[in-house]
């Protein structure tokens, strides 16, 4: 029997709330935080809205000397970090320090950063380069400084698989409590808004072009032109079960399955991989599909993303036969921040009884999906699934079951 | 012992000194040097001007075209590298369900090369803030994302199972063959092409490691200039390449009479949780590290015949991995041989972990235990065997390999012949 991973404390950074609080209270009432790009002026840009984090001041939280070494989206993550530990009530320095553990996903690392260095290399030469480049914009930074700040000498780890990258951290969070890790913080937070992101994510193909946010990122629409991108994202700590009851933790809930596949190469005719994570996931987690009371979509919102994904949903669950969300719908798809923000919303739910809504969408009935939409659903939630997709073909999904 | 045991079936190498496994083997096992004065562009405006560079066409490998030009030099690298793999190993993976065959691939910096050259396009020379998205190319987002590289394997050889990049500085090459042993151990999966590949030969790295000083200034003879344990050493030298394998369950590969090189026997990693590139002199956590991939092995550490250590050739990583050892092995650290690849390949970050455990397999392989080349002056404060100059003959049949990286990640693997047990 393996040891069971439980999470106990959530934090939250995204463009329509900083902290749990303000962020379930703003999503459970649809309310969204994409607007107009104001980090810089987006106009000769094809497209000029994103997820951005407003009010979000580093030194309010974090030491004077961490800020010249680290990229806005580390900033974050420490504070995140920060946030999720004392939401869990842990105190690190109180715990063994080889017991406690960091593993988090990355997408494009610290590139706003980076964007400023190859400036100063590109324009002034390179004994200009700041000594911080050689980690500030490199993947592992996030896991790097929370271990450092909090003193976790445990196992870490970095995965990268575009957004599905989020739920892989967390199932490798799980696969080492299961070999005797205590506790590992996890999740991913990312800050790509820059123009240098902007340009490398526009020629990704997927972004929406439209300028009113209320019909920018319309996923399962008829109308779906592609998505807005976002900064932001959540950070978990997971417990093993047993270390969380001995010390009377508060438990959100239990990471209960995982699955993850990777699409064949494009135009090989093969069938996608969503389908067989997500069957997958709820084997590994022992649930029946009637079981699951609501998903978190990826909800990419480019047509032929958007079939596939129902496609899978409805062959599973059957055409309509369970709760679909997307909430990112009000943040922007936050790459890997975006499915640890999904799960802290689904034990936000589950606390709640209530689904949160997909804003602005009409769904189009092609899809056959019972999409909640414009008010928040009332619901026991007991179990919840998780989906993320990432380009390249990467599908994860990632099953929670709420605490006894 | 208990569970699902993993071993390595087949293996490709791409590293500086000539490509594939039999060149890579024939540099280290004649203590060979591949440094050299930076070609890839100009170096005289930079502290450090030496680098291990690959002489590369991949078109004579087998990627077409259209390959060549979306994907970053470090994804070329490892889709050589796991197609070699494959081969090697005699799998044929169309009669596996594909949903069960995955990838991970280790890299610390990704499309870095890629990224730089494209910077400075988009930005017309650092003149440009608001950089020129009509000079993008189309596979720009595949540099910004390097999870294309693993895409880009399992499109390569078939793979459909669980599949992501390993990012984690210096350890990526070892933590991501790990994770695919977990996979593996775990029943996630039955096979996984694993390894590593970095291409960071780029102005940008070799400014950030100036700024630092990490990297070696020495340029008078670039064949001599990466020097790990020796006295007179001073910093790393950059290197580039990739190392990919097909991992295994140790049953299933006996049944296809599969020939295996090493059973990966424990794997553990640590942080130092102190300091994004310094390191402590006692080298506690990965000592930690080594230790706990000693028990998941259930091996003592009299078994280990070969330590490849992480010899980076910074004073900092060469003592602090001595006091490892030390710290890990007791008296035993004194008894066994010692050596850096480093010294011959130069250091691939992300990449580099993979390659030293191909060489780990080789020496077993090979019962040859490879050098360190160029360590003439000895460190009084590095005092164990780290095998000067010349390779030696020596029954080898299980090894550690430690990798240590900025971050503060601190990892150990432990090969080993999977038929000890039965002894």
């Amino acid at each position: 029997m393996s040891t069971t991973a439980v999470v106990t404390g959530l934090g939250v950074v995204s463009p329509n709330g900083l902290g749990i609080k303000d962020f379930w209270a703003a999503t459970k009432s649809g309310k969204s935080g994409i607007g107009r790009i104001t980090r810089f002026d987006p106009s000769p840009y094809p497209a000029r809205l994103a997820g951005e984090i407003p009010g979000f001041v580093a030194e309010d939280h974090l030491p004077n000397r961490l800020l010249p070494q680290t990229d806005r989206m580390t900033q974050l993550a420490l504070v995140a970090a920060d946030w999720a530990l004392a939401d869990a009530g842990v105190t690190p320095a109180e715990l063994p320090e080889f017991d406690m553990g960091v593993v988090t996903a990355s997408h494009s690392g610290g590139f706003e950063f980076g964007q400023g260095e190859l400036k100063k290399l590109w324009s002034l030469g390179s004994q200009h380069v700041s000594a911080y480049q050689s980690f500030a914009w490199f993947y592992a930074v996030n896991s790097g400084q929370i271990s450092i700040r909090n003193g976790m000498k445990g196992p870490s780890g970095v995965v990268v698989s575009d957004q599905a990258g989020g739920l892989d951290a967390i199932a490798q969070a799980r696969r080492q409590i299961r070999k005797g890790t205590a506790l590992i913080v996890s999740g991913g937070v990312e800050a790509p808004v820059c123009p240098w992101g902007w340009v490398a994510q526009l020629a990704g193909n997927r972004l929406s072009t439209s300028d009113e946010p209320a019909r920018a990122y319309l996923p399962f629409d008829a109308e779906a032109c592609g998505h807005v991108p976002g900064e932001g994202g959540a950070i978990l700590v997971l417990e093993a079960a047993e270390a969380a009851r001995r010390r009377g933790a508060k438990v959100y809930g239990e990471i209960a399955g995982y699955g993850a596949t990777i699409d064949p190469r494009p135009g090989s005719g093969g069938e996608p991989g969503l389908r067989r994570a997500l069957e997958t996931a709820l084997a590994d987690a022992g649930v029946r599909p009637g079981e699951v009371d609501v998903v978190f979509a990826d909800a990419a919102a480019i047509p032929e993303l958007d079939r596939a994904e129902a496609d899978a949903i409805n062959a599973v669950f059957g055409p309509g036969g369970v709760p679909v969300t997307a909430p990112k719908t009000m943040t922007g798809r936050l790459y890997s921040g975006a499915a640890p923000l999904d799960l802290a919303s689904a034990f936000l739910a589950m606390a709640d009884g209530l689904i949160p809504p997909t804003v602005n969408t009409e769904p189009s009935p092609e899809y056959g999906l019972d999409l909640v939409t414009a008010q928040p659903r009332p619901a026991e939630i007991r179990t919840a699934l998780v989906l993320a997709r990432g380009q390249g073909g990467f599908n994860s999904a990632l099953v929670v079951r709420a605490a006894d | 012992m208990t569970g699902r045991r993993v071993v390595i079936t087949g293996m490709e190498v791409l590293a500086p000194g000539g490509i594939g496994t039999k060149n890579f083997w024939s540099l280290l096992s004649e203590g060979r040097t591949a440094t050299r004065g930076i070609t890839f562009f100009d170096p005289s405006p930079f502290r450090s001007r030496v680098a291990a560079e690959i002489d590369f066409d991949p078109e004579e490998h087998g990627l077409s075209p259209q390959e060549v030009r979306r994907m970053d030099r470090a994804a070329q690298f490892a889709v050589v590298a796991a197609r070699g793999a494959v081969a090697d190993s005699g799998i044929e993976l169309e009669e596996y369900d594909p949903y069960r065959v995955g990838v991970t691939i280790g890299s610390a910096v990704g499309a870095t090369m890629g990224l730089d050259q494209e910077y400075r396009i988009v930005s017309d020379g650092g003149r440009l803030d608001l950089v020129d998205h009509t000079y993008a190319v189309p596979h720009l987002y595949n540099y910004l994302v390097p999870s294309s590289f693993t895409a880009e394997v399992a499109w390569a050889v078939g793979a459909q199972g669980p599949s992501t990049v390993v990012s984690t500085g210096c350890t990526s090459g070892i933590d991501a063959v790990g994770y695919a042993v977990e996979l593996i151990r775990e029943g996630s999966v039955d096979v996984m092409v694993a390894g590593a590949s970095d291409a960071p030969i780029s102005p940008i790295t070799m400014a950030c490691f100036d700024a630092i000083k990490a990297t070696t200034p020495r340029h008078d003879r670039p064949e001599c200039a990466s020097r790990p344990f020796d006295g007179t050493r001073n910093g790393f030298v950059l290197g580039e390449g990739a190392a990919v394998f097909v991992l295994e369950e140790l049953g299933s590969a006996r049944r296809r009479g599969a020939h295996i090189y090493a059973e990966i026997a424990g794997y553990a990693t640590r942080s130092n949780a102190y300091h994004m590139t310094g390191l402590r002199p006692d080298g506690a956590e990965m000592a930690e590290a080594i230790r706990v991939a000693l028990d998941e092995a259930r091996m003592n550490p009299e078994e280990i015949d070969y330590i490849n250590a992480h010899g980076s050739g910074t004073k900092q990583n060469d003592r602090h991995e001595t006091a490892a050892f030390k710290r890990s092995l007791g008296e035993h650290a004194y008894r066994t041989p010692v050596s850096s690849i480093k010294s011959m390949v130069g250091h691939s970050l992300g990449a580099i972990g993979s390659i030293e455990i191909a060489a780990s397999a080789l020496a077993m392989e090979h019962n040859v235990v490879p050098p360190t080349a160029n360590l003439h002056t000895p460190d009084p404060e590095c005092d164990l065997d780290y095998v000067p100059l010349t390779a030696r003959d020596q029954i080898t049949d299980a090894v550690l390999t430690v990798g240590s990286g900025f971050g503060g990640f601190q990892s150990a693997m432990v090969l080993a012949r999977p038929e000890r047990s039965a002894a």
